[in-house]
């Protein structure tokens, strides 16, 4: 059996676990001072080595990502912390940040040195404003003790760092539309290549890793390598935050190696709220197909979990059981789709509103015989037809609801989705809803 | 009074008839902006970078991105103004019109809709009558439909001014609206001791901290869950090895023993002229600009030639016939 394996999470019930003081108490900067003493072509192989895959979702080799930065050319050179967590489900970065902002403080140093990079920018979306406070204030603790600032503990290595505030944009997650936002524009994905490694933040050799990337930097510098790997499997190491949400006893963050299972987690999280089973989860936020129960004993992580069908991506677990309308929460993921969808390319920014008009008929009990294949003709003309991954993120919870409750979308051509799933039962209150077959999830 | 010049800080910043600040600042209010602005623009190594910021900025001083706070980030940054309204409508936070003192937002994304967040929104727009992006007469409150704000682990989940109400229901929603119109203190379950104002808020975002910062717990006992449950089971991640032993791990590139004392010719390349760059050690072969992320694919899918997909898009076509 999988235990879990703190090792971000560990002192996250200290007490006032977000000072500097509190994490220095608790082994903070053992992993900086150790980088310091490295050559940083040393500390770019030592995490290659490691195996530490991006936590942000897409899973490409971290050090790999550093790597790819061309030669050093004389000019600058940029870190960007994408920090901008909004992937629906994903809610492991946020609290990150809450408890224990230095670790991601001491994680951007360890990397601008390692890539050479002498300003650095965590981009923290908007819309968490005692996060931002939370990071405003570590960064200041930390050039005050010295860790940020010229000539970081005497070594004559510099480092600045910037916290950054977004304003309400899921796609600047997106790590072209993030850089874009980041330089004052509207926050529209780049056409690729080039790739930020060549020409990302003002057209310089820029990194963008994700919090919990960075953030899990310093251990391996303290651990190694082979500690890291020790945990994992062979080509997914290390530990990993997992969110679990939704209709689970004692929903929450579980950090474990990767590879666990969900079986194992529910285990550990109370199970299913009583009274009740699964019906369908996402392993990775909404972007990622669903799954059934009959992936419980799907190891979760990148080989397994693309094995079985959908993508590991941010370990957002979100539980639904037996009283949730799989139309329904298609529809509502949907209509998040479209209403975040930038409008760059074509494909995504109508393909999402016609889906969500289909996908309303049907929840609304007023389908069509034809709106199944239609429904999937347009995930076909949006998957892989525009720059990023948002467009792609909104066919798949379409595709995989039709593969696994298609009966569910074939029901609402004649009965609404809350007559079939009364919505008063999913609830984690009782309430008697005041309005019956309404047309979910629309923007103003 | 057709044009208001000045609104007091600490008004109600609801929307008030006629109230268009279409004229600038006066000259005082010009001065104290320039010099936020000023510091804001030295945070980065390019000044346009600060226009987030500086619209967050505007907000802070008229409760709203008001078009005399478009022409001053236009006019600190050399931009048109219609460059800047390019930005300021691209993103949710920035308001076109004057918002409440409150910004209360009821997350309605699929998982907390689900838990609850649906009645929750039912519930407050039928108690303030008012709907998604309206403010209440008063001006107090301005109500939003939000989309997933990380939090899922306390779903159903309302946040004020941008702090988490953790594990609503409809009853603890209206208490707190309630409250907030009656000009009580609030406190979010995760945040600072009390919410701020909108105006308040503004200011922070945009890098101007307000020293709260120590306020608030650091965790909610969702995000403890993991981490309380291996304290009582005694599960631990692997120890790291003692140091000694790491230090020996790691000289793989031959390049100055690890671990050495430190020295000046072991002084790295932070400046980016040293003589190890990163990307050139032996074993980093994906060339410089190849593809990098898995969500980079061809324009073109397997399912656009295979037969099932053909058929499929004869069948979508019959029925759009039909």
């Amino acid at each position: 059996m999988t235990t879990l394996a703190p090792v971000l999470s560990a002192h996250w019930d200290a007490d006032r676990s977000w000072t500097l003081a509190t994490y220095e108490d608790n082994g903070g900067y053992r992993g900086l001072r150790r980088a310091l003493n490295m050559q940083p072509a040393d500390i770019v192989t030592m995490v290659k080595e490691s195996g530490l895959r991006g936590r942000g979702g897409a899973g490409f080799p971290t050090g790999m990502k550093w790597g790819f930065l061309p030669a050093p050319d004389g000019g600058p050179r940029y870190l960007v912390v994408n920090a901008d967590e909004s992937e629906p489900g994903t809610c492991k970065d946020i609290p990150l940040m809450m408890a224990s902002p230095q670790a991601l403080v001491e994680g951007v140093a360890i990397t601008s040195y390692a890539i050479g990079c002498t300003h650095a920018f965590i981009y923290v979306r908007g819309e968490v404003l005692h996060v931002y406070r939370r990071m405003l204030r570590a960064v200041e603790e930390a050039y005050e003790a010295g860790y940020l600032g010229k000539d970081i503990l005497g070594t004559g290595v510099d480092l600045d760092v910037t916290v950054h505030a977004g304003a309400g944009a899921y796609i600047c997650g997106e790590e072209t539309a993030l850089l874009d936002s980041l330089e004052g524009l509207r926050g529209q994905p780049r056409l690729k290549p080039p790739f930020p490694a060549v020409a990302g933040l003002y057209a310089r050799p820029t990194v963008v890793n994700n919090v919990e990337s960075v953030a899990s930097v310093p251990g391996i510098l303290v651990g190694g390598a082979s500690w890291f790997t020790s945990m994992g499997t062979e080509r997914s190491a290390g530990h990993g935050l997992f969110s679990l949400s939704g209709h689970v006893e004692r929903p929450g963050q579980y950090e474990a190696p990767l590879g666990i299972t969900l079986r194992e987690l529910l285990d550990m999280a109370g199970g299913v709220r009583a009274g009740h089973q699964l019906k369908f989860w996402t392993p990775g936020g909404s972007s990622t197909p669903i799954f059934t129960a009959e992936h419980l004993d799907v190891p979760l992580d990148y080989e397994s979990v693309g094995k079985a069908g959908s993508m590991l991506g941010t370990r957002a677990l979100q539980i639904f059981d037996e009283t949730v309308s799989v139309v329904r929460a298609v529809t509502r993921w949907m209509a998040f789709y479209k209403h975040e969808s930038c409008g760059k390319c074509t494909p995504c920014r109508e393909g999402t509103y016609w889906l969500l008009q289909v996908l309303q008929r049907i929840e609304a009990g007023q389908g069509t015989s034809g709106d199944i294949d239609l429904l999937l003709d347009l995930c076909d003309n949006i998957l892989g037809r525009s720059f990023c991954a948002l467009g792609d993120g909104a066919t798949s919870p379409v595709t995989s609801a039709v593969q696994y409750f298609r009966e569910e979308f074939e029901a609402g051509t004649h009965t609404p989705a809350d007559v079939l799933f009364p919505p008063e039962r999913s609830a984690r209150f009782e309430y008697t809803p005041r309005r019956r077959t309404q047309l979910a999830g629309v923007h103003a | 009074m057709s044009v208001q010049h000045e609104t007091p800080a600490g008004s109600p910043a609801g929307r008030v008839p006629g109230e268009r600040h279409a004229t600038g600042y006066d000259d005082a209010t010009r001065e104290r902006l320039a010099a936020d602005a000023a510091e804001i623009m030295a945070r980065y190594p390019q000044e346009r970078s600060a226009l987030l910021p500086m619209l967050h900025l505007v907000q802070a001083e008229d409760g709203y991105v008001s078009p005399r706070g478009i022409a001053f980030c236009a006019a600190q940054l050399s931009l048109t103004t219609a460059e800047v309204s390019a930005v300021a409508t691209f993103y949710t936070q920035y308001k076109r019109h004057p918002n409440g003192t409150y910004t209360v937002g009821v997350c309605t994304n699929t998982l907390c809709a689900v838990m609850g967040g649906d009645a929750i929104w039912e519930e407050l727009t039928e108690h303030l009558g008012v709907d998604h992006d309206e403010t209440t007469p008063d001006g107090a409150i301005t109500l939003e439909r939000i989309e997933c704000n990380a939090a899922c682990d306390y779903a159903p989940v309302v946040m004020v001014n941008w702090e988490f109400f953790d594990d609503q229901t409809p009853a603890s929603a209206r208490e707190v609206v309630d409250r907030l119109r009656e000009g009580v203190p609030v406190a979010p379950t995760r945040g600072a001791a009390s919410v701020c104002t909108f105006r308040e808020m503004s200011r922070v975002l945009a890098g101007f901290p307000d020293g709260r910062a120590d306020e608030g717990v650091g965790a909610g006992p969702a995000t403890l869950r993991g981490t309380l449950l291996a304290k009582e089971k005694g599960w631990r991640a692997p120890d790291f090895p003692d140091v000694e032993h790491v230090q020996g791990d790691v000289s793989p590139s031959g390049g100055a023993p690890a671990g050495q004392a430190r020295s000046e010719d072991a002084k790295p390349a932070a400046t980016g002229a040293g003589p190890t760059p990163a990307g050139q050690q032996p074993g980093a072969d994906p060339k410089v600009g190849a593809e990098e992320s898995s969500a980079q694919r061809p324009a073109t899918t397997p399912s656009d030639t295979s037969a099932e997909s053909q058929q499929r898009r004869q069948r979508t076509d019959d029925a759009k016939e039909s």
